[in-house]
């Protein structure tokens, strides 16, 4: 069989940056193959920021900035996202909250009016708050409280690895704090946090850089300018013991256990970082891959199984401190201690041993094409770079990654593979209940 | 209660004018083995997608949805280890799954591994050996998912409307009970893989930066060894759905309900086809719908209501569904009843139309942008035997509907009174309150 290696392609989307007197970062990144184009905005907060007491309120604030804004009654954004051809959300990650659009190119100033629109700010009422909250409480069930393993492992283990409030509480929020939300509060949170100088815009696909640079001046050339707010440290020291919890659910069939440990800061030090993102592959893609092989197919200690880089896992956007993770469901009746060891065991003999011929190239090969087909929708560009831009200055970043994680050699992962020792581990097991 | 903003006057630009559809290059071929290759040029990343759709209705249950675990697991010169090492090679993989129609086979990789995924693809279809070892623990591993999705509301749900609607059509009962699945053994596999995965009526779909014709050569030439005589196994068309108690399947301690209904629908080449979909976006079909204004931004009864035409061989169905708080179960049912009932009884308005217009014209183009995305199109479209030049004539049948072409698709298939009504949810606390506005009959789940 031949071991050459594939050669890993790249992408040459261009990037066009500059910033607006206000303070608003832009990125274009134009490609005329299709008719369409992503517009996004990415505001520098997200629930790590939150306030101790108001948990889950950056994605409660989320909700309240689609419900009207200076020009626009309460479900307009929809309608004219929608009335044109296009589609739209937002969502609320630990370091960041984005809110997007894809539609056909014809609706370019359209979606710049619509954003722009909410940057100068909401209509926060009473009633709009209200009727949010029960959403969000619905939101909540579906995903969390009326489902099998619902918050595993991302709102469940955190308070297990970190000690601080940032990093440690529930970005869903409960209950109580989302209901003792105040008017009040949102419109401080989004005078703080939701200001042009801690945005950035990025809109990719159908456009002429020319014409967008245009109408992006023309449409946020004159939302007031308000500087970022100064990024809090939200740093914790590794962990010296290994540290484990776990809880009953009372819907789930099967045991199940996720374990994390700390890595290295994926903005400072990206060099140091993309191994374990490279390892978390090796570790889990696929029926080819080490663990899979040994602990589904070889012991069947395990009946499926993930590996990844943050708790939502999100590689390259999410800021320091943050985890490589990995999780496994069990058959009935499965030993979770059992499973943890094996990993460490795989753990030492990838540190020990090293890599099989060909195992990291064809590992990275896969993740090359991974890479390639997020950024082929046009929409996936915009949210990418815009974060690259918001947490690096560096959206071109996206054309390097395929690159770059080629590039990590086999000395690295098993570096990376060395530092995942049992006493720098946090980990959370599922007991299950369920009645099957 | 504070106003951040005051309202403002600042005018809504309007829309640019509406690029043309424009269909990309490809190139087709039915082959001397019977299946037809459609290749699509889309070169926006150096990928290829790939998807092998072949007709499976009428099978054994629990022996299809095993060959679909397995059938990646070895071939007489590789193991299941060493496909997925050589397909990742070449920066590739494949997956298998079943439904009541098809097999697929799907995946995606680096262009320049295309010639090998194709050979890896041909060396399964036409060797695949279900080595005991593997089939049971794909067949351990199977039972224990079927487990967990027995745990989730979603799937109970789904479940029980299938059955309701179905009732002895093979579209009844789409996952196996674990008893059925442990009984399955490799003789079987080996014997199932040799009567139904054959060439003839397949499609085998690649879509990507490829020059169409050289890409169905490719496939020509790794796949036109494949054999096997066609086994033909026609669906029987799906009765027509009979309204009606509510179905009230118990689910003790739930502390959300889940709504289903399902409604008569039409295929995608049927002449109302166009004003249906239109009738459903207006209805719940998408987020500026009546449904989801009422119910979930005016109520806050829910988190994401939504309602689809589904597409299958045997028929078309709409099915409209939303997770809602227990306590307000009977009153989601209410607005629900309310908001089918207006679409059946009276005309939308002209810009209610018009949104939903834009909306299902724009996105085509969205769905058309990706190589996965025009991939995934594509195969549907033929497996229904259409092809994507459909998307011209469904776009012009789009443009021309009018108010009453929708009025009267409102009246003909979301009237409240045609219904299959399915909840899941706890019994004890919402059949007193269902039983007011409508029959109701109760089952366990």
């Amino acid at each position: 069989m031949p071991t050459r290696r594939a050669k890993i392609p790249a992408t040459k989307y261009p990037v066009e940056r500059f910033s607006l007197d206000n303070g608003l970062r832009v990125v274009l990144t134009p490609d005329r193959s299709a008719p369409v184009i992503g517009v996004a905005v990415v505001y520098d907060v997200g629930i790590r920021s939150e306030p101790e007491g108001r948990t889950g309120f950056a994605h409660l604030f989320e909700h309240l900035m689609f419900q009207g804004s200076e020009n626009l009654e309460k479900l307009a954004h929809f309608r004219h996202v929608q009335g044109a051809g296009g589609t739209f959300n937002g969502s609320t990650h630990l370091d960041y909250t984005d809110y997007f659009e894809t539609l056909p190119s014809n609706a370019l100033e359209r979606a710049l009016f619509l954003e722009a629109d909410r940057m100068r700010g909401p209509r926060l009422t009473e009633e709009n708050l209200r009727n949010q909250v029960d959403v969000v409480k619905e939101e909540i069930r579906v995903n969390v409280l009326n489902r099998p393993y619902g918050g595993f492992p991302w709102l469940t283990l955190p308070p297990v690895m970190f000690d601080t409030f940032p990093n440690a509480h529930d970005g869903y929020g409960s209950f109580d704090d989302l209901e003792s939300a105040t008017v009040a509060d949102a419109a401080d949170f989004f005078r703080r946090y939701y200001a042009s100088g801690n945005a950035v815009l990025a809109v990719s696909g159908d456009v002429d850089v020319a014409e967008a640079t245009e109408l992006i001046q023309r449409h946020f050339g004159d939302v007031p300018a308000r500087p970022a707010p100064r990024r809090p440290d939200f740093t914790e020291p590794d962990l010296t013991a290994e540290r484990r919890a776990s809880y009953p659910d009372k819907l789930a069939p099967l045991p199940a256990v996720a374990g994390a440990w700390r890595v290295p800061d994926p903005v400072d030090d990206f060099a140091g970082y993309l191994p374990y993102v490279v390892l978390a592959e090796v570790l889990t893609d696929g029926d080819a891959s080490r663990l899979v092989e040994r602990l589904v197919q070889r012991d069947r200690t395990v009946t499926s199984l993930g590996g990844y880089l943050g708790f939502m896992g999100d590689p390259f956007d999410v800021r320091d401190p943050t985890a490589l993770l990995l999780q496994a469901h069990l058959p009935p009746g499965g030993d979770v201690d059992k499973v943890l060891r094996t990993i460490d065991e795989e753990l030492d003999r990838l540190a020990t041993d090293g890599l099989t011929e060909g195992e990291l190239a064809r590992t990275q090969a896969r993740m090359a094409t991974h890479l390639l087909r997020d950024t082929d929708a046009v929409l996936g560009r915009a949210l990418r770079m815009a974060v690259l831009e918001q947490q690096r200055g560096e959206p071109g970043l996206l054309n390097e990654l395929p690159r770059l994680v080629g590039e990590v050699t086999e000395e690295q992962v098993r570096a990376a593979a060395a530092t995942l020792r049992p006493e720098r581990r946090a980990s959370i097991e599922v007991i299950a209940g369920g009645a099957r | 209660m504070t106003a951040t903003v005051e309202t403002g006057t600042r005018p809504l630009p309007p829309l640019g004018p509406n690029r043309k559809l424009k269909l990309p290059k490809q190139a087709e071929r039915t082959l001397a083995n019977g299946l037809t290759v459609i290749a699509v040029r889309r070169p926006a990343v150096p990928l290829v997608e790939l998807r092998l759709w072949m007709p499976f209705g009428r099978t054994h249950l629990a022996r299809g949805a095993m060959l679909a675990e397995t059938i990646l697991s070895g071939t007489a010169t590789m193991t299941a280890n060493q496909i997925a090492a050589e397909l990742q090679r070449v920066g590739g993989g494949l997956s298998a799954g079943v439904d009541p129609d098809r097999l697929m086979l799907s995946g995606a990789g680096l262009v320049t591994g295309l010639d090998r995924m194709l050979e890896i693809l041909a060396d399964v279809l036409t060797g695949a050996t279900y080595p005991a070892e593997w089939v049971d623990t794909e067949r351990d591993r199977l039972v224990d998912r079927i487990q967990v999705a027995q745990s989730q509301p979603a799937h109970l749900a789904r479940t029980a409307l299938l059955k309701r609607i179905y009732g002895r059509h093979p579209y009844a009962v789409q996952t196996p009970e674990p008893d059925q699945v442990r009984a399955v053994r490799p003789p079987a596999l080996r014997k199932l893989h040799a009567e139904r995965v054959h060439p003839a009526g397949a499609v085998l779909v690649l879509v990507g930066d490829v020059q169409p014709e050289r890409a169905v050569d490719a496939a020509e030439q790794a796949l036109g060894g494949w054999r096997g005589g066609g086994h033909p196994a026609e669906l029987p068309p799906a009765p027509p759905l009979e309204p009606g108690p509510l179905l009230l399947v118990d689910r003790p301690g739930s502390v959300q309900s889940s709504l289903r209904l399902a409604l008569p629908a039409v295929p995608r080449t049927h002449p109302d086809h166009a004003a249906l979909q239109l009738a459903n976006l207006v209805f719940g079909g998408y987020f500026s719908s009546r449904w989801v204004e009422n119910i979930r931004e005016d109520k806050g009864y829910t988190y994401g209501p939504h309602s689809l035409v589904e597409h299958s061989v045997a028929g078309s169905v709409l099915v409209a569904g939303a997770e809602v708080a227990t306590e307000v179960t009977a009153p989601a049912l209410l607005e629900t009843m309310y908001e089918l009932g207006r679409l059946a009884s009276l005309p939308v308005r002209p810009e209610e139309l018009e949104q939903a217009r834009q909306y299902a014209l724009g996105t085509l183009q969205l769905g058309m942008s990706t190589q996965a995305g025009l991939a995934s199109l594509t195969s549907a479209y033929a497996g229904n035997g259409l092809r994507l030049d459909f998307l011209a004539e469904h776009a012009a049948r789009l443009a021309k509907a009018t108010v009453a072409d929708v009025a009267e698709a409102g009246a003909r298939y979301l009237s409240p009174a045609k219904a299959v009504t399915v909840v899941l949810g706890d019994a004890d606390r919402v059949a007193g309150a269902l039983s007011a506005l409508t029959p109701v009959r109760t089952e366990s789940a």
